[in-house]
């Protein structure tokens, strides 16, 4: 799998924190613009895919710390308890729920149960994309 | 607001869901398996509960109102198909404790379980075509998934044959949307029926009556569609087996009896009558091919197309009674055919084969077994006073009725071949002496006993529904009214968003 390229290699490290940090701004940004948790996730995924073809598969294990499988659970888990909190409420399931206050610096901020979801599409993407790049992966070595 | 009709869906997505996310240990997605389908049960008697009081229990997800949101609707129809679908779940995850390799295990089955529970429900209680549509798919890719576990050749060609027609049959679905779409500008389906009795260009509608026939009668393995069947449903685990063979061609019929009593009720002399020859081809291919078989899980899934002709019928017929006898039918049917795929299971474990030639003497080492096999395949083939009894009489008096002679023939005669069938088995598998020169590994300790739980539960239930029928039948019959007055269901889901 690694292509011995020095360029790739070093444009790799480079790349990863910023494609990263730019997968959770598509993922922040997705409510009112273009983007959201699945071209986000895609974009996380994608930049460790990048990781591991410049690099090899146990290092880009190691940058990822956990099983990828783990984040595809986690996320799936995330996804369907943000339809609940509206039922509390007396709302049918998946009823959006929003809590907004102001913080210093940062201006007024609005959470709410869909970023919830979106997060968890998020973690859904990266962990299937990443658990069937890295088995195939495995599978050519 | 009732939750009760959103539940049969979450419930199996959480615990999909939890269970993907404790992948590694295997105690853990057991026990969430045992819990959660069981779960699942409960919600589901619950929503039959509230749908009896009410007679429709209607949620617009996330708010938004009918007919631009989706909405979940349960009539009884809906409410009996997804109790059944909680007893088969629970059935098989009991069955799984012994019946699934922790190989499989490792591979996602417990996850995929859950998963394909969701779709199966989902299907039921959507009240929007497009979502059904997407229910469809969820079901399909847990099942393209859960038919290939193991990963053995026969099952990769079953596999292939399932996919393709079945992808077909998505197509021409989605096809049909669209064509609905644009006539009506809708996708809920209260909402299609309420603006489809105005369309004036009735040709089209006939002809998009004509994609969802061909679309559902694929995944319901109808006449001329059900080659797939046969071709995959004896790969795979038996568990995954009796879930397939319990639910997913029921699916395909409970959308059938959707739309043809909600939405396509406007040229019944036409669309029932090509119901009504579907309905006999069915019964009869099926039974044929079975007969023509001699192992022990193509047999049963060539009764499963024979059967599906029987639901049809009740369909195709269109009369209060024969609506009756073809919710009742299912009822009946989906209990005793995953019965009979999970006893299949043991013989096999017994005998290490599904071939009837090389199987024989197992009513000598376990009568007990042979009783159990008896009751569910007796049923089957309609002796009283078994459920299947009932099933067969009310649909069959029902087509004197309505005057469908040969029809009604046509139903007896696959009655008595489905007897025939049964009889087979019966004589190969449990009666004749076990042939010389075959070895058998006979394992009947230990672990076994969660594969005869579940078998035993599903025999009581049979023999219940036979002696103690009529509160079954009362549900037929009140889903029946239901369904042959489409403007009450209309009214439920339209009806809310209006106030």
């Amino acid at each position: 799998m690694n292509m011995h390229s020095l360029i790739l290699r070093t444009a790799g490290h480079f790349l990863l924190p910023l494609l990263l940090l730019f997968s959770v701004f598509l993922l922040l940004r997705g409510h009112d613009e273009p983007g959201g948790g699945f071209i986000g996730g895609l974009v996380a995924a994608a930049a460790i895919v990048l990781y591991l073809f410049s690099m090899d598969i146990q290092s880009a294990r190691k940058v990822l710390r956990v099983d990828p499988r783990d984040v595809l659970g986690t996320g799936m888990v995330l996804a369907v308890i943000s339809a609940i909190p509206g039922v509390f409420r007396g709302q049918p399931f998946f009823t959006a729920q929003w809590w907004e206050f102001t913080a210093p610096l940062f201006g007024e901020i609005k959470l709410s149960t869909v970023l919830i979801f979106d997060i968890g599409v998020y973690l859904v993407v990266i962990g299937s994309v990443l658990t069937i790049m890295l088995t195939l992966a495995e599978a050519e070595e | 607001m009732m939750i009760s009709v959103a539940l049969p869906v979450v419930l199996p997505l959480l615990f999909g869901a939890l269970s993907v996310m404790l992948w590694r240990s295997h105690f853990a997605q057991r026990s969430l398996g045992v819990i959660g389908t069981g779960a699942m049960l409960v919600v589901s008697v619950w929503l039959l509960a509230d749908t009896w009081e009410h007679g429709h229990v209607v949620m617009e997800m996330g708010s938004w109102p009918a007919p631009f949101g989706i909405v979940l609707v349960s009539d009884m129809l809906a409410a009996i198909m997804v109790v059944l679908t909680g007893i088969i779940g629970f059935a098989t995850a009991i069955y799984s404790l012994s019946g699934i390799g922790k190989m499989s295990e490792k591979f996602g089955y417990y996850p995929l379980l859950h998963l394909l529970l969701a779709g199966v429900n989902g299907a039921f209680l959507t009240g929007d075509i497009f979502n059904l549509y997407v229910w469809f798919e969820v079901m399909l890719v847990a099942s393209f998934a859960l038919l290939i576990l193991g990963g053995e050749r026969a099952q990769m060609e079953g596999a292939i044959k399932y996919v393709t027609l079945n992808l077909l049959s998505s197509m021409i679905f989605l096809t049909a949307i669209g064509l609905t779409y644009g006539l009506t500008g809708t996708l809920n389906m209260a909402d299609i029926a309420d603006k489809l009795s105005t369309v004036e260009d009735t040709g089209l509608v006939t002809v998009i009556a004509m994609l969802y026939l061909v679309a559902f009668g694929v995944k319901a393995a109808a006449f001329p569609f059900f080659f797939w069947l046969p071709a995959s449903y004896h790969t795979p685990k038996v568990a995954v087996s009796a879930l397939f063979a319990g639910l997913l061609t029921k699916v395909g019929v409970y959308a059938l009896y959707r739309v043809f009593t909600l939405i396509f009720n406007q040229e019944v002399d036409f669309t029932h009558e090509i119901l009504l020859w579907v309905a006999a081809a069915t019964m009869l291919t099926g039974v044929l091919g079975a007969a023509a078989h001699y192992e022990f899980r193509r047999i049963l899934s060539f009764h499963i197309i024979s059967q599906i002709g029987y639901m049809i019928l009740g369909l195709a017929l269109f009369t209060p009674l024969a609506i009756v006898g073809g919710v009742f039918y299912i009822m009946h049917h989906i209990i005793v055919k995953a019965n009979l795929f999970l006893i299949s299971g043991i013989t096999f474990v017994m005998k290490g084969t599904h071939e009837l030639k090389l199987m024989g003497g197992i009513y000598r080492t376990h009568p007990m077994l042979g009783v159990l096999f008896l009751i569910p395949a007796l049923s089957l083939a309609g002796l009283p006073p078994l459920s299947g009894f009932f099933a067969k009489f009310i649909i069959i008096r029902a087509g004197i009725e309505a005057e469908a002679y040969w029809a009604v023939a046509v139903a007896l005669v696959v009655g008595l071949l489905t007897l025939y069938s049964m009889i087979k088995i019966w004589a190969e598998v449990f009666w004749k002496a076990q042939p010389e020169g075959v070895e058998t590994d006979d394992v009947t300790s230990g672990p076994m006993v969660w594969m005869w739980v579940p078998v035993i539960m599903l025999a009581l239930m049979t023999v219940a529904i036979g002696l103690y029928g009529e509160p079954i039948y009362q549900m037929a019959a009140m889903s029946a009214e239901q369904l042959l007055d489409p403007s009450q269901y209309i009214e439920a889901v339209l009806g809310e968003s209006r106030q």
